[in-house]
């Protein structure tokens, strides 16, 4: 660690794996009140487990993205972080909101809290992933501002690069395109139509250029190539992303009440998002190949050769499985959709937070070279049992997808959802059983952060 | 391929590209914004329509159902849950929905359940509506089917 102020990255790379812990739990939870309508409720009814396991999935990221950011700003601009005090007031207004909301969200009847909440002042809530009380949106704002204050001052006073370039240009996007989860207008269709400028701009353009900027670090790191060469993919990367994913927010405007060309703007545009993701995998093996040392924390290159294979497959081909109109048609509100929402937010974002956590993680407990072999091995059946449990579980829900489409969609003697839901009941079960697989390796992953240093070997494979 | 880019060449296409759809984008937002309250039909978006709205988004039914394709994928598609269960009659959708609002949630064994909401009379009304003004919007001939 080049810096003491980067050690404030560490209580929010723990609270977001902490997070991640709670979401696939929840995750789990739902999976099997899939099968068996009566668990859990009505204690617990699906859409309070929804909500508990989207919102903790959004504010891990948010953690994972901080952390992030502030373990990688003061290496960037080569100074320490503007003021590490406000990162840490930060980190505890967050969690200690993102605790309560959860809470409330668990013990309180949600018609209850839309009223104990001030929600009839300003309503904003009751809509998908933005379901948070206004206090809590409120909160949200004011750390994300706190927070990009801080990163900016910090660049402001040192050394400016690309990749700081790029990452406060993806923060900035954040904190605007969520202001449009405050405008709820009346009219349910221009409701969601804006709804979408958070939702699609954040994880489809935004976001993706804080997972470019984070990867980029990472890769200078561990593959020692030249920054120059790094920053050309780097822009060539997010030039693809900002080509395809903005007007790529038109293929969620085909069938929702917009007007008919976005079938054609959304279906063009969206072909393209692909590649942004293609490119990070030549990205991502190209500067391995060419690396100039060899990094003794083997297991972040493997991570960051994940990610950028993980998000190709989630956001790029099971995005282009029903990007296009006319397939969309019929793929629409289907488990295709939950398919493709579920590998993409692993592969894209989770993965980054991970590479990014195996990188840094060592490096903070004092170890610049990584952890243990043994640990990076266990570390290494953790990236496997989890990638694998994800593939499968978006198989699974892909499968489900057809069934579906078949079932309701397709021909004369079309079922109803809750009959096309019963003959489904098989796949929901071995998704459920992928899930758990997913959960074993997110414990297993813990498990290599215990993994006690063997005396006298340094770290890494080849120390 | 990427041999022959250069890394201005790269700037330069991150930000004339990056610009050009956002103004692309913004225009056709704009034109979006002038063409919904006339698809969505906004002249028959009632009172009652706009309460039945806010009972939507204050029970969270987003978070099991999905409408014009939206939302979570654990109970039907609710669009055209008034072709459905209400053969496109007002009187007999709004029978159908006092009526399967008061018997949530039903007893059957292991199915999926839908909680108990509490509403008025009054209320389901408004729901109703909101879910009739819904069914009528122009989405482009979606659903594709009336099993949603």
């Amino acid at each position: 660690m080049k810096y003491s102020s980067q050690m404030v990255a560490k209580p929010y790379f723990i609270f977001a794996l902490i997070l991640l812990a709670g979401e696939i739990l929840f995750g789990l939870l739902m999976a099997i009140q899939y099968l068996y309508g009566d668990f859990l409720f009505p204690l617990i009814p699906f859409n309070v487990l929804r909500m508990v396991h989207t919102n903790l999935l959004i504010v891990l990221l948010l953690f994972g993205f901080m952390g992030a950011t502030y373990y990688l700003i003061p290496e960037e601009t080569e100074t320490e972080l503007w003021s590490p005090k406000l990162a840490i007031i930060t980190f505890w207004v967050f969690a200690a909101a993102g605790v309560a909301t959860i809470l409330g969200y668990l013990f309180v009847p949600y018609a209850q809290l839309t009223e104990l909440t001030f929600n009839n002042l300003l309503p904003t809530m009751g809509r998908e992933f933005l379901e948070q009380p206004l206090p809590t949106k409120l909160g949200i704002v004011l750390v994300v501002v706190s927070y990009i204050l801080n990163v900016i001052m910090t660049v402001i006073k040192g050394r400016k690069t690309v990749i700081t370039t790029v990452l406060i240009t993806g923060l900035v996007g954040l904190a605007v395109f969520f202001l449009f989860a405050f405008y709820v207008p009346h009219n349910l269709i221009m409701d969601k139509f804006f709804w979408w400028f958070t939702v699609h701009l954040w994880v489809e353009a935004t976001w993706e250029l804080i997972l470019g900027a984070i990867l980029a670090f990472v890769l200078i790191k561990v593959t020692g190539v030249d920054r120059e060469h790094i920053d050309k993919w780097l822009y060539l990367i997010i030039a693809m992303t900002m080509l395809s994913g903005i007007l790529g927010t038109g293929h969620h405007f085909f069938y929702m009440g917009a007007p008919e060309y976005w079938l054609w703007i959304g279906s063009i545009a969206s072909a393209v998002e692909p590649l942004p993701f293609f490119l990070m995998i030549l990205f991502a093996y190209t500067m391995t190949r060419e690396r100039k040392i060899q990094h003794g924390n083997k297991i972040a290159l493997t991570w960051a050769k994940g990610t950028a294979v993980m998000a190709f497959l989630g956001a790029g081909v099971w995005g282009f499985i029903h990007t296009l109109a006319p397939v969309n048609m019929f793929t629409h509100g289907t488990q295709l959709t939950a398919a493709h929402g579920h590998l993409s937010f692993f592969g894209a974002y989770v993965m980054i937070i991970f590479t990014m956590v195996s990188y840094a993680m060592p490096i903070l407990r004092g170890r610049p070279q990584g952890n243990s072999q043994k640990a990076q091995n266990l570390e290494l059946a953790s990236f496997w049992m989890m990638n694998i449990g994800m593939m499968g579980l978006t198989l699974a829900l892909s499968a489900a997808g057809i069934v579906q489409i078949l079932d309701q969609r397709v021909g004369t003697e079309l079922i109803g959802f809750m009959e096309s839901q019963e003959s489904i009941a098989g796949i929901y079960m071995i998704r459920a059983g992928f899930g758990l697989l997913v959960f074993a390796g997110l414990f297993t992953y813990f498990a290599s952060f215990f993994v006690k240093e063997e005396a006298g070997q340094t770290a890494g494979y080849n120390a | 391929m990427t041999e022959r880019i250069t890394k201005s060449m790269a700037k330069n296409i991150y930000y004339g590209g990056g610009t050009f759809a956002l103004l692309i984008f913004l225009a056709l937002t704009f034109d979006t914004v002038k063409q919904i309250p006339h698809r969505s039909n906004e002249v028959n978006m009632t009172a009652s329509v706009v309460a039945g709205k806010k009972l939507w988004e204050d029970n969270n039914c987003v978070g099991c159902h999905t409408i014009v394709g939206e939302g979570a994928y654990y109970a039907p598609e609710l669009m055209n849950v008034f072709q459905r269960r209400g053969a496109s009659d007002e009187g007999a959708f709004k029978s159908y929905m006092q009526g399967w609002m008061a018997a949530q949630p039903l007893d059957t064994p292991n199915r999926r359940k839908m909680p108990q909401f509490n509403l008025s009379k009054e209320e389901v009304d408004n729901l109703s509506d909101f879910l009739i003004w819904t069914s009528k919007v122009n989405a482009n001939d979606w659903p594709p089917t009336i099993e949603g």
